[in-house]
């Protein structure tokens, strides 16, 4: 719609460079606005702008006994709207100036002369100040006055401007009615400011190339900046008109309807401010199409948002927190195996763990007995939390008890041991009952199998007792049986001794005798005599063998057997063991072989022993070989250090089991009364013995029918 | 004969059997023999007779043989008359007895009355006695 826009045109009107043409266009202005005087008055202040540079003025109009504000240039609508001076004091600067001929200078500071009257306050605001008459053809008194700044005075259309607008005013003042009218649109216009103002948030109102036609107080405090104002405060308001500038061509092209935040800087605090821009154009027929916008702040309103969405932030951690904390007691009450049941105050189960369920609800595929076995589970549990329900409620009571609970799928009986604490709150009321079921089973068989196994070891300990009580009748027993052993061995050792003395002094007389006999004591012998002595003799000396080996054995046991330690060649042994038994082997037939061994070391050993070891292992050679012949050889194994005598024969031999046997005291192989071979079964066993002794063994290699071979092996240096 | 001029011996044993056959014996070897029953007798047999060689059995009745060697070789008369002991007892530690008593040869029965003049002869050498002279005679 096309609207004619008359500041606009004017702005737009390329200016006629003559004066003529200048005062045209006034002219020209004030037909086409010729009913409206305020209008004529702000067309007439543009023109001054435009012609003499005058940014800032103002027209006042005498009305009722008062001046009033019609137009303002370079001051704010709502001030000139709102600006009354009232005409009663004659001597008042304005009053004095409707009446003078000539333009009045106004000073502030200056008392006008009339005593201390303060110069006007105008939307000029403080300063010189020219007032300008404005009269109509006749009149003395002026209809109004035009208020500038001092120093336009010479501008030679100025007069001229002065005439045409007190003629315009009084063409229209003339009429009554006018002024009546514009007393009413003055009333109103002053309420709409009024509440315009009174609105906290910036309101503007803009045209659609965003310049500012009608701020509010808020707005202009963002928007406005005098020429006095502090250099910040401008720089502020500049910066804050170039965003709204920016906010509105956003706006024009995404959409007016649109609320969309704007973010200004507070020119008195320099401190950040949001506002929500709510931005509506309005199509006025006079004033053609505006935009008004109202600027709502909320830069608390924000500030509110983030703190709450914060706050909703932290809440949702917490709950989070709270949630985890949760799932981690309900994790740990699951995975205790006792069974936890939460009841409220009323005694509603209000939590339970899975062993809990086990016992208190209906499984999915129940038995036939299920449902009444949990019932009766129930009866159970709640009989004995209404005890602690009812009772006192001392914090942390507990209560123990016993409950008889079975099993709902098998219905096999669960004694177990219920421990229910009170959970009660800051205020003393009861929150809830926490009871832990313990299963008594295993406690009972513990006790049960504690009791089998107390008997077991009473009777354990009682029969240990008795082994060992019995154990030491048997050490006493034995203690003095080997007492008496040892008394009786050593009776028999002293008996043997003894017998072998009392043996020898008879037996000493019968071979000395013998022995005198034959040496011719009594005279020559016959023949069979001396055969007959010779028998008594050889039976003699016997029976001495018999006797010397029984005391040989005795002296061993008893421990009195002296080794006499001399040092010696062991070689020398065998020929003198060979000469000592000439006889036998004379009579044997038998060819004895010694085989020497030059190289072995003297022996440190009892000469007397060896020789006597040796002696009889040769003659147990003689004694069981019938043909062949027997070899004595003496080895020296310089390795070991060891030097050993064997005796082989080629006699009759002996079975392996019988090699141990031979070496037993009084043994032969054969035992029988009527055995081949005599001897008392001594000589190997003493042999054994006194090898022993002597630091050395005597090992036999033989088997029946191949001949034998013992050897004898000593140490060449005795042991201590 | 010759047995008038040999070396005086002097035979204690309690047992009369092998006393005598030792005396006999002895006597048949050319030596002079006298006798005693126990160690009392023993002791007056020495102190009167002087002999020169006294063969001791050890186990005597009443003063036995170690006892009466001791006093022997205590006293200034018989102290250089060799001691032979003679024992049935051959237990170890018989001869280091018979030895500590003074005796100076030791014979364990039975004994042969040949070994035992040949040991007596030994003695009676090693005391160097002039009176051995005898002793080549036989």
């Amino acid at each position: 719609m096309a609207t004619v826009q008359p500041a606009r045109s004017l702005s737009r009107t390329k200016v006629p460079s003559s004066s003529e043409a200048a005062r045209l266009e006034l002219l020209e202005s004030y037909i086409i606005h010729h009913e409206d005087l305020a209008r004529c008055a702000q067309l007439s202040l543009e023109w001054l702008a435009r012609h003499a540079g005058v940014r800032r003025s103002m027209c006042v109009v005498a009305d009722e006994g008062r001046l009033i504000g019609v137009a303002g240039r370079g001051v704010a609508a709502e001030d000139v709207a709102l600006f009354e001076w009232p005409l009663s004091d004659a001597h008042d600067p304005l009053t004095a100036a409707l009446s003078a001929s000539r333009p009045t200078l106004l000073r502030p500071g200056r008392t006008g002369g009339n005593g201390g009257r303060p110069v006007p306050v105008t939307p000029m605001g403080a300063g010189q100040l020219a007032a300008i008459p404005l009269r109509g053809r006749d009149d003395d008194t002026a209809l109004g006055l035009l208020l500038l700044r001092p120093g336009v005075e010479a501008f030679d259309h100025l007069s001229w401007l002065a005439t045409v607008l007190g003629h315009k005013l009084e063409q229209l003042l003339g009429r009554g009615s006018l002024a009546e009218e514009l007393r009413k649109l003055r009333h109103e216009r002053s309420l709409l400011f009024t509440i315009i103002n009174a609105v906290t948030d910036p309101i503007l109102l803009t045209d659609t190339e965003g310049r500012l036609i009608v701020a509010n107080a808020r707005a202009e405090k963002l928007f406005a900046a005098g020429e006095e104002e502090s250099e910040g405060r401008r720089r502020a308001v500049e910066l804050n008109n170039m965003l709204f500038s920016a906010a509105l061509s956003r706006s024009a092209v995404e959409g007016p309807s649109e609320a969309r935040e704007l973010l200004l800087v507070d020119p008195s605090e320099g401190s950040d401010l949001l506002f929500e821009v709510l931005s509506s154009t309005v199509e006025d027929p006079r004033e053609g199409t505006g935009i008004v916008s109202v600027l709502r702040n909320i830069t608390d309103l924000r500030r509110a948002t983030e703190q709450i969405e914060e706050n909703y932030q932290q809440l949702r951690a917490l709950e989070a927190a709270a949630r985890a904390e949760r799932d981690r007691l309900n994790l740990i009450i699951d995975s205790v195996a006792d069974p936890i049941i939460v009841t409220d105050s009323v005694g509603q189960t209000v939590l339970m763990n899975n062993p809990a369920e086990e016992l208190f609800t209906v499984p999915s595929d129940p038995a036939e007995s299920a449902e009444r076995n949990v019932q009766a589970n129930d009866a159970h549990f709640s009989s004995f939390i209404s005890g602690l329900l009812v009772g006192d409620t001392a914090p942390g009571a507990t209560r123990r008890g016993d409950i008889g609970l079975v099993n709902p799928q098998t219905s096999e009986p669960i004694p177990v041991e219920a421990i229910a604490g009170k959970v009660v709150s800051e205020t003393g009321e009861l929150g809830a009952v926490v009871t832990i079921l313990h299963d008594r089973r295993e406690a009972l068989e513990r006790v049960s199998l504690y009791e089998q196994l107390k008997v077991a070891s009473d009777e354990l300990q009682a029969r240990v007792q008795a082994a060992t009580a019995e154990l030491a009748t048997q050490n006493e027993l034995l203690r003095r049986q080997a007492i008496e052993l040892e008394q009786a061995s050593r009776l028999k050792s002293q008996f043997l001794a003894n017998m072998s003395h009392e043996f020898r002094t008879p037996l000493n007389a019968i071979l000395g005798y013998t022995h005198m006999l034959l040496q011719g004591v009594a005279g020559e012998l016959s023949p069979p005599v001396r055969r007959q002595l010779q028998r008594i003799d050889s039976n003699g000396r016997h029976l001495l063998t018999i006797i010397n080996e029984i005391l040989d054995i005795t002296r061993i046991e008893a421990g009195k057997m002296p080794i006499q330690l001399s040092e010696f060649n062991v070689n020398e042994i065998v020929p003198e063991v060979m000469a000592e038994l000439e006889p036998v082997v004379a009579r044997s037939k038998l060819a004895v072989t010694p085989k020497l061994a030059p190289e072995a070391p003297p022996l440190r050993n009892d000469r007397q022993k060896v020789k006597q070891i040796v002696l009889n292992l040769l003659s147990n050679a003689l004694k069981f070989t019938h043909q062949g012949g027997i070899e004595i050889a003496v080895q020296y194994d310089s390795g070991t250090g060891v030097v050993s005598i064997s005796v082989t024969d080629t006699g009759i031999g002996i079975a392996p089991e019988h090699h141990e046997r031979i070496f037993e005291d009084f043994r032969q192989v054969d035992d029988s009364p009527s055995r081949q071979y005599g001897g008392t079964g001594l000589g190997l066993a003493i042999s054994r013995r006194l090898a022993a002794a002597l630091g050395g063994r005597i090992a036999l290699r033989s088997s029946l029918g191949h001949g034998s071979t013992f050897t004898l092996t000593i140490p060449v240096e005795a042991p201590q | 004969m010759s047995a008038e001029q040999g070396p005086l011996i002097l035979v204690v044993d309690d047992y009369e059997d092998a006393r005598e056959m030792y005396a006999e014996y002895l006597r048949f070897c050319g030596f002079r023999v006298a006798e005693a029953r126990n160690g009392n007798e023993a002791l007056e047999q020495a102190f009167a007779l002087h002999p020169d060689l006294i063969l001791m059995d050890l186990s005597l009745p009443g003063m036995d043989g170690w006892e009466a060697t001791r006093q022997l070789k205590a006293d200034d008369r018989t102290r250089h008359v060799p001691v032979v002991a003679l024992t049935g007892h051959a237990l170890a530690g018989a001869s280091e007895g018979a030895k500590r008593a003074g005796c100076d040869s030791f014979v364990t029965k039975p004994c042969l009355p040949d070994d035992l003049v040949v040991e007596v002869r030994r003695m009676l050498e090693q005391t160097q006695n002039p009176k051995l002279k005898t002793q080549s005679s036989l």
